[in-house]
């Protein structure tokens, strides 16, 4: 080790709340973009649901009341929250790593806040979903899909799908530091993938025979998720699919960003 | 080392755990400015848990401390502000290279933005990672990986350093040249460092006194050199070349004190009146015309001094789960299940 005479400048002062979050951020989407298996994994699975389902499934569209559209352009509403899915294990399990390794414990030891580390850690989330969005809608648009509300609903999309991915990957931030393991995270996304199966995913709710399954697909939020981004595909403009699917997504959001705000003050036990 | 105001000030500090044993119960100790405090203790005896409570990241049960003048409970964040922390295992993101790491902990230190990569640049300048600095850190080997932990831990100047187990796992280069640094901010730049170890040899080379912690209680406290002289004297052990000379052997030893046998033909005697008793062993075999295959003058260790005060060796010493299980900030979990 060389000598050196190390010395601070000038003495420092606790980092500003936007900097704190910035420099999370900014840590987070490094370590997104450097693990291609972050990246690519989350995005091929949806893709490769949204290939088999739009093709196994395009006999749905003769079942009386189906919207006059293909198959893919009902099923591609789904690809977005499968990716959101995605995005919530990957936020999660990010974070359990940090609690897990005591790099948690490192920035514990620095002015940093909680709800900037939350906010940071997030900001590798938002940068998946941001990617994932433009591809699945590429996708679509190429393999046929046509956006009903145009360049402008496209871009509405865009926009409801990273809102339902942060309120996800709020969940997943929210089980990382309330159980500190990754393992907690991920045992916990079967169960996410059953709540997008039960929900009006295949078939429009009014079509879905089976009693119990349409009303547990009523009162199922995904559903309403769905449909936001479904609206937009194949209808339009709807207002009122819209504002439920906003709706549902900034609910979700508030709640899980909430409940993982408190469980992060718990988690960063710091006197 | 005397000063008005230590620079960690401890009393009757105390954490229990929900359902587990008191880690820390009830410990005093003082360490003044600039000193090197050893913290020695087998795994398991309350050594990271006091580190924890010192910096902030675990409150105490009860009993109180001070850190850079600053109290650990009710002044937490002037606490984390005076001091720098190497936690056990280098907690560092393989992702991330190491002058990222060191660009984040300014960043999030506030340090100002113009003074930030040559902060870095220094740090990576002085602990040796100035070719490895933009490699990621999963590249790293264990003793890169503890030099930059270190790094991080001085970006912010701290006056008080603390390093948990800094040396755990390292090959002897690697833990002689962090023993030569840690020595180096101690004594050349006037640093404050506590320093928790399980190994003898690194508290008696490093730490100016040690504090002996076994089942969360302090059971010596001393230089060095202090709680070995407290122990007694040095021995000296003898292996005839004829291992059938033993019996003359221990005749001629005897005159000296009890002499024990190790079974392959050794004999060790106290020497109580010290080093100077050496010659006259060696007087005695010569003219006893003993031919010895060596002859070893052991002093006392603190291995020793930790068998006297808790009637076992240090090495294995470790009962229970690992402590540092106890977790901190990024442990909650763990320790509601003790």
């Amino acid at each position: 080790m060389a000598v050196a005479a190390v010395a601070v400048a000038e003495a420092p002062s606790e980092p500003h709340l936007l900097v704190q979050v910035g420099a999370i951020a900014r840590r987070s989407i490094t370590r997104t973009v450097r693990q291609r298996g972050l990246l690519v994994f989350p995005l091929l699975f949806p893709l490769i649901l949204f290939a088999i389902n739009g093709s196994a499934l395009s006999s749905a569209r003769r079942i009386p009341g189906f919207p006059h559209v293909g198959y893919g352009d009902f099923v591609l509403a789904v690809t977005f929250i499968q990716g959101a899915l995605f995005v919530a294990v990957s936020a999660g399990t990010d974070l359990a790593r940090d609690i897990e390794s005591g790099f948690f414990n490192r920035l514990a030891l620095t002015p940093l806040s909680g709800s900037a580390l939350l906010a940071g850690q997030l900001g590798g989330a938002l940068v998946i979903a941001l990617i994932q969005s433009f591809i699945y809608l590429s996708v679509g648009v190429i393999s046929g899909v046509t956006i009903a509300s145009g360049l402008a609903g496209a871009l509405v999309v865009i926009l409801l799908s990273i809102v339902i991915a942060f309120g996800f990957a709020g969940l997943g931030s929210l089980l990382a530091l309330r159980f500190g393991t990754g393992e907690a995270v991920q045992g916990f996304f079967p169960l996410l993938f059953v709540a997008v199966f039960l929900s009006s995913s295949s078939l429009p709710r009014n079509l879905i025979q089976v009693s119990w399954f349409r009303e547990v697909a009523t009162y199922n939020p995904v559903s309403y998720m769905i449909e936001g981004l479904r609206s937009l595909i194949i209808t339009g403009w709807d207002g009122q699919a819209l504002a439920l699917g906003f709706g549902f997504a900034l609910v979700l959001s508030a709640v899980t960003l909430s409940l993982a705000g408190a469980a992060m003050k718990n988690r960063l036990v710091r006197t | 080392m005397a000063s008005a105001q230590p620079a960690i000030e401890v009393e009757q500090l105390t954490r229990e755990f929900r359902k587990g044993p008191r880690a820390v119960d009830g410990i005093d100790l003082a360490v003044a400015p600039g000193e090197i405090y050893g913290f020695l203790g087998p795994n398991g005896a309350g050594k990271s848990t006091t580190v924890l409570m010192l910096t902030t990241l675990l409150p105490p049960t009860s009993g109180r401390a001070r850190v850079g003048g600053h109290d650990i409970v009710h002044e937490g964040s002037r606490v984390r502000a005076s001091i720098g922390a190497a936690l056990q295992e280098a907690a560092l993101d393989p992702i991330l290279s190491g002058r990222e790491h060191l660009r984040l902990q300014a960043t999030l230190q506030g340090i100002a933005k113009a003074d930030r990569d040559r902060r870095a640049q220094e740090l990576l300048e002085r602990v040796g990672l100035t070719e490895a600095a933009d490699r990621r850190v999963g590249g790293y080997s264990g003793g890169m990986k503890r030099r930059l932990d270190l790094a991080l831990a001085l970006v912010h100047g701290p006056a008080i350093l603390f390093l948990d187990e800094p040396t755990t796992g390292l090959d002897l280069q690697s833990r002689g040249a962090l023993w030569q640094e840690v020595g180096r901010l101690a004594h050349d730049e006037g640093m404050t460092v506590f320093l928790t170890t399980q190994y003898l040899e690194e508290a008696d080379a490093l730490a100016d006194r040690v504090g002996i912690i076994d089942h969360g209680k302090i059971v010596a406290e001393g230089t060095p050199t202090q709680l070995k002289a407290e122990i007694g004297s040095p021995s000296v052990e003898v292996t005839p070349v004829d291992p059938s000379a033993g019996e003359q052997l221990a005749e001629q030893l005897t005159r000296f004190g009890t002499i024990a046998r190790d079974g392959r033909g050794s004999i060790t005697v106290q020497l109580p009146e010290g080093d100077v008793q050496l010659a006259e062993v060696v007087r005695v075999l010569d003219q006893a015309e003993l031919r010895v295959a060596s002859l070893q003058l052991h002093q006392p260790t603190l291995d020793d001094v930790f068998l006297v005060k808790t009637g076992r060796k240090l090495e294995g010493a470790a009962e229970g789960p690992d402590e540092h299980s106890n977790g901190g900030a990024g442990g909650r979990s763990r320790r509601r299940g003790r």
